[in-house]
């Protein structure tokens, strides 16, 4: 068989995360090159904060400052930084524990080379020029027995803004892609359970009812019957087509479950339940691996199925 | 008058072979009908005879919301069945099934795990476990993470990184006589120590591979177990725990949560046990967490440095446990699973054969 | 059946809101932690257990998020579950945390679910398009509407019937000091006015998006004051779709039921449950619900809701809360159903206490129509 479709996946989404008590306190002490952690219910300083206590569960609310100074407690090294990652060029992912703290912080050692760093370093944050009130506010660390950065004035800070961008691929299952390299070519091609004889378009893995990879192909026909619908008035965000219109399930002659796509061709409350409907395809230069090669279904003038003819697929 | 708990076990395991890619989708169908197939052939069952289905997986694996959904297309779902789902490796989903047949609800369950982890890049999804305001910013990926917690343990002088080589080592051995590893093979430590580092202190050796895969556990309650196996693997201890998420307030070079989940399970006399150890110095933390001598074979099936599916490995690491003592080859044996950035959730599962 | 018995003991909720901006994911759980502990009157050595539900992980963009909530949840150095099962996931956390006690494994759980919606956009997390899937161009309500529409067709019910339940919950929800929405002043006309979303669904009659929180206490005896005890907890599940698919009545609801009423020996539902909590995020679904629940026969139930059966003093008052159509913090919808049905046996529902309330049922539903969860709570042992 050959090979599955693929294509890229990305997931990407600025999320905003509003920041409650203790973590705002820490991120505003940071836009004003300032740490502050909190001390826990043990008497230890934790830096980062905690937001409850790690035995006791309790709130935290003894706020501590603490230097921008400290100590390296371990490390690793990053050779080939990824995405996102503090630092372009190879450097240090290390603990370490600031002056005043009792934990270790996470982040970027700006070392160099691995020869450079070690166990029991003394580094010091090096801040961005421009801080939001985030941990990326530290750029990294360096290695430095200097004194850390005096604190300046700064906005309160109650909410960040975390972009997140993840790669994925893809990929279609092996009859999906037999489905979709179908439409390239114009055709509709289902698939039928050996089990449970029927026909499913799009083919799926397994019949969902049945458990066992479908078998045979069935090419359907580009005409079927409407069995339920809903006229869409609301804007939303990556709409292609203005309000009103229906999105309808369509149930193909001869396939046994419908899928939704949209009945133009005609005024929306013309639409109704049985209504015989034909495929509008796009123009052929336009077909890709997809469903949307069918730009939508349009009255095909026939008289309605009967409720009987399908009831079942509500 | 309140009833007793019935006894449990595991009475069958099958698992996909592991491997760097597959062709099939994220909701991970064509991984899991051949699996159930095997199984549920292997125990003269067919879906129906089910009581309890219960399945673990990770929409960020899989880079969609909802990506277990269609995993129900694999057992062909209908009529309805009892079911449910953790957002975990599938390990836990055995331990929520274990706890079903305790309340004597169900007699049987099913447990699948599955995980395509190479849809996306692994070492970055996994960031998104860490603390979302003060540490996934910084984008940490896992075996950065792992290198600081192995240089600890060789810098305390509890491992070293001769003896994570020669984990990587013998796992690889034990992998030859498992055909679905996705590693294996002779290789001496000398010339693993030649390599240059990944994430110093970590060589490519040190760190499981990434995985595409699938595994499947069947459990029954009491005589239920007796009448489908002959030699059930019955579980006396399932805990699980889990530690603080603060990567630097807690200690790293060991578990507490895995020394505690050993501890309430009953991790002694020991022949086999899986452990769930995607890194080589884990592997040393774990076995010293658990208090697992040297009398102890370790991972004979490879473990997770040789195929480590997502999700999916922990689950399979009971299974391989269990397999010992299906086949009659142990008496008592331990699987490990882990979850969460540098083992910070930990779960232990005894298991022991009748004669 | 169970080694020993369960019961609620303690509830707690967060004040939902379209956007909690004055807490952390940490704070807005331990709104409703801290207040479901002081309700059970139990502190932290008390709790044995912890189990978290919440709806998909790209919804607050953390992977496994009860895994940086683990000091939140004082879940260290205990065993901690993460369920889900979609929409139904605050019901199915419920019933994982009811089997560990009636298993005999703990004595004490605490289960939490929440939803901060405001950390993104549910819209978005539910729709990131995927490669070669046909885009529905159908939005959040153009997956529901349709199957609304072939119920409509099928129980030849009255249009007005889909208002009548927006006007009652929202009522009921301006009695819930909790709730989201809190609209005493609603009518049926002021409903029938609002935009048409996705005809036949009424913007009134769709649910908000929420953020919040909802936590139970389960233990095996009482606290303190009444125990909601646990008398049968069910959960099924089916494909999203398959050929022939009953979606407006869908078959894994009325197995749900069917083993949830013989569990707690319940013969004819509409008489012997006193209240009940259903997963109504469209208003059509309440009609659509009784009936898969077997309160009424196949087409009737839109009957009970029109003759006011459904209200605070009807025969069955369904959502005294406001439901999901008040408060709808997705992860923890299903919880708060649950919750509501425990606090209305124990005593504890204040203003929208149902009277002489000793049966009750939680319900929550999620994915296609196609996950099911649920539970029978009495004040009385089973």
């Amino acid at each position: 068989m050959t090979k599955p479709l693929s294509a890229p996946l990305e997931v990407g989404f600025d999320y905003t995360r509003s920041l409650g008590p203790t973590l705002s306190r820490f991120m505003t002490g940071l836009r004003q090159r300032r740490v502050t952690g909190v001390r826990g219910s043990d008497g230890r300083v934790h830096v980062p904060p905690v937001e409850y206590d790690p035995v006791t569960a309790e709130p935290l609310t003894e706020h501590v400052d603490v230097a921008s100074t400290g100590v390296v407690r371990s490390w690793s090294w990053a050779a080939e930084p990824l995405e996102g990652q503090p630092l372009s060029t190879p450097f240090a992912w290390a603990l370490i524990q600031l002056d005043g703290a009792d934990t270790s912080l996470l982040h970027a050692v700006d070392a160099g080379s691995a020869e450079q760093m070690r166990t029991g370093a003394r580094v010091r944050a090096r801040w961005a020029a421009e801080r939001v009130g985030a941990i990326t506010d530290i750029e990294c660390f360096e290695i430095s027995d200097e004194p850390g950065d005096p604190s300046v004035p700064g906005d309160e800070v109650t909410m960040i803004t975390t972009p997140v961008r993840l790669h994925y691929t893809h990929s279609a299952s092996p009859v999906e892609s037999a489905f979709l390299r179908g439409l390239i070519e114009g055709r509709l091609l289902g698939q039928r359970c050996p089990a449970c004889g029927k026909v499913y378009v799009p083919p799926r893995p397994a019949c969902p009812t049945d458990g066992v990879p479908t078998t045979d192909e069935v090419e359907l026909p580009d005409r079927g019957t409407v069995t339920t619908f809903c006229i869409v008035n609301v804007p939303f965000l990556g709409q292609r087509i203005k309000p009103p219109y229906v999105a309808a399930y369509v149930l193909l002659d001869g396939a046994d479950i419908p899928f939704q796509h949209l009945v133009l061709g005609c005024a929306a409350d013309e639409v109704r339940m049985g209504m015989r409907v034909e495929a509008v395809w796009k123009p052929r230069e336009e077909w890709g691996p997809t469903m949307q090669n069918i730009d939508h279904f349009r009255p095909s003038g026939e008289p309605d199925a009967s409720f009987d003819t399908y009831s079942q697929h509500l | 008058m309140p009833n007793s708990a019935p006894e449990i076990a595991i009475v069958g395991f099958a698992q996909t072979p592991c491997v760097r890619s597959t062709t099939g989708t994220t909701n991970g169908v064509e991984m899991l009908v051949p699996i159930f197939h095997e199984v549920l052939g292997g125990l003269g069952l067919s879906k129906t005879d089910i009581g309890f289905w219960c399945s673990g997986s990770s929409d960020y694996l899989a880079g969609r919301a909802f990506s277990f959904v269609s995993a129900v297309d694999a057992i062909g779902a209908f009529p309805p069945i009892v079911e449910s789902h953790v957002e975990m490796d599938a390990a836990w989903a055995l331990y929520e099934a274990y706890v079903k047949l305790l309340t004597g609800e169900a007699e049987t369950a099913l447990v699948y795990g599955f995980g395509k982890s190479s849809a996306g890049q692994l070492r970055r999804v996994l960031a998104m476990q860490l603390d979302p305001y003060l540490v996934t910013p910084l984008w940490p990926d896992s075996i950065g993470l792992a290198g600081i917690q192995a240089r600890m343990g060789i810098e305390s002088g509890l491992w070293s990184e001769r003896a994570m080589a020669e984990v990587a080592a013998r796992s690889r051995a034990d992998a030859m006589s498992n055909p679905l590893a996705q590693f294996s093979g002779a290789v001496d430590v000398e010339s693993l120590l030649a390599e240059p580092y990944l994430a110093d202190p970590l060589r490519r050796h040190d760190c499981a591979p990434i995985t595409d895969g699938a595994a499947t556990i069947v459990l029954a309650a009491g005589d239920r177990a007796r009448e489908l196996c002959s030699r059930p693997a019955w579980i006396t201890g399932f805990e699980h725990r889990v530690d603080s998420p603060s990567l630097g307030g807690r200690d790293l070079t060991t578990s507490a949560s895995a020394v505690a989940a050993g501890k309430a399970a009953g991790a002694d006399r020991i022949d086999v046990a899986e452990l769930h150890a995607p890194f080589t110095h884990q592997e040393l933390l774990l076995r010293q967490a658990l208090g697992l001598g040297d009398e102890v074979k370790v991972n004979p099936s490879g473990g997770a440095l040789c195929g480590n599916p997502m999700f999916a490995a922990g689950l399979a690491r009971i299974g391989e446990a269990a397999r010992r003592v299906l086949s009659g080859e142990a008496e008592r044996v331990l699987g490990h699973a882990t979850s969460g950035p540098l083992l910070q959730q930990n779960l232990v599962c005894v298991m022991e054969g009748r004669d | 059946m169970a080694v020993q018995l369960a019961a609620v003991v303690g509830t707690g909720q967060t004040h939902h809101a379209a956007k909690r901006l004055d807490v952390s994911m940490a704070g807005l759980c331990r709104e409703a932690v801290d207040r479901a502990m002081a309700d059970a009157g139990v502190d932290w050595p008390d709790i044995d257990a912890v189990v978290v539900g919440k709806a998909p992980d790209l919804f607050e963009g953390v992977m496994m998020p009860e895994l940086f909530l683990a000091d939140a949840l004082g879940a260290n150095g205990k065993p901690l579950l993460r369920v889900h099962t979609a929409g139904s996931v605050g019901g199915s956390t419920a019933n994982v945390a009811a089997s560990l006690v009636r298993s005999g494994v703990h004595q004490r759980v605490l289960a939490v679910a929440f939803e901060k919606q405001s950390e993104s956009n549910a819209m978005w997390a539910l729709s990131v398009p995927t490669p070669f899937t046909m885009p529905v161009h159908a939005g959040a309500g153009g997956y529901f509407a349709p199957h609304v529409r072939s119920y409509i067709r099928r129980a030849g019910a009255p249009e007005h019937i889909g208002a009548m339940v927006a006007v009652k919950d929202r009522r009921n929800g301006s009695r819930n000091p909790y709730a989201h929405l809190r609209q005493p002043d609603i009518t049926l006309e002021s409903v029938q006015a609002s935009a048409m979303l996705w005809d036949p669904i009424r913007y009134d009659e769709t649910c908000p998006s929420s953020d919040g929180a909802c936590a139970v206490v389960i233990s095996s005896s009482a606290t303190t004051g009444q125990p909601a005890w646990i008398h049968a907890t069910a959960m099924r599940t089916e494909p999203t779709t398959f050929a022939g698919r009953d979606q407006v009545n869908p078959q894994a609801g009325q197995d749900a039921a069917h083993a949830l009423w013989k569990q707690a020996g319940i013969r004819d539902p509409l008489s012997e449950v006193d209240v009940a909590e259903i997963y109504v995020p469209f208003s059509w679904f309440e009609p659509m619900w009784l009936e898969n629940l077997g309160f009424t026969d196949v087409g009737q139930g839109w009957k009970l809701t029109e003759a006011g059966e459904t209200e605070i003093g009807g025969r069955l008052p369904v959502n005294p809360s406001g439901g999901v159509l008040s408060s709808n913090p997705i992860g923890a919808s299903g919880m708060l159903r649950f919750a509501e049905a425990a606090m209305q046996v124990m005593g504890r529902a204040g203003d929208h206490q149902v009277d002489r309330a000793r049966v009750a049922l939680g319900h929550a539903y999620g994915g296609g129509s196609q996950f099911f969860a649920m539970w029978v709570v009495s004040s009385e042992k089973p």
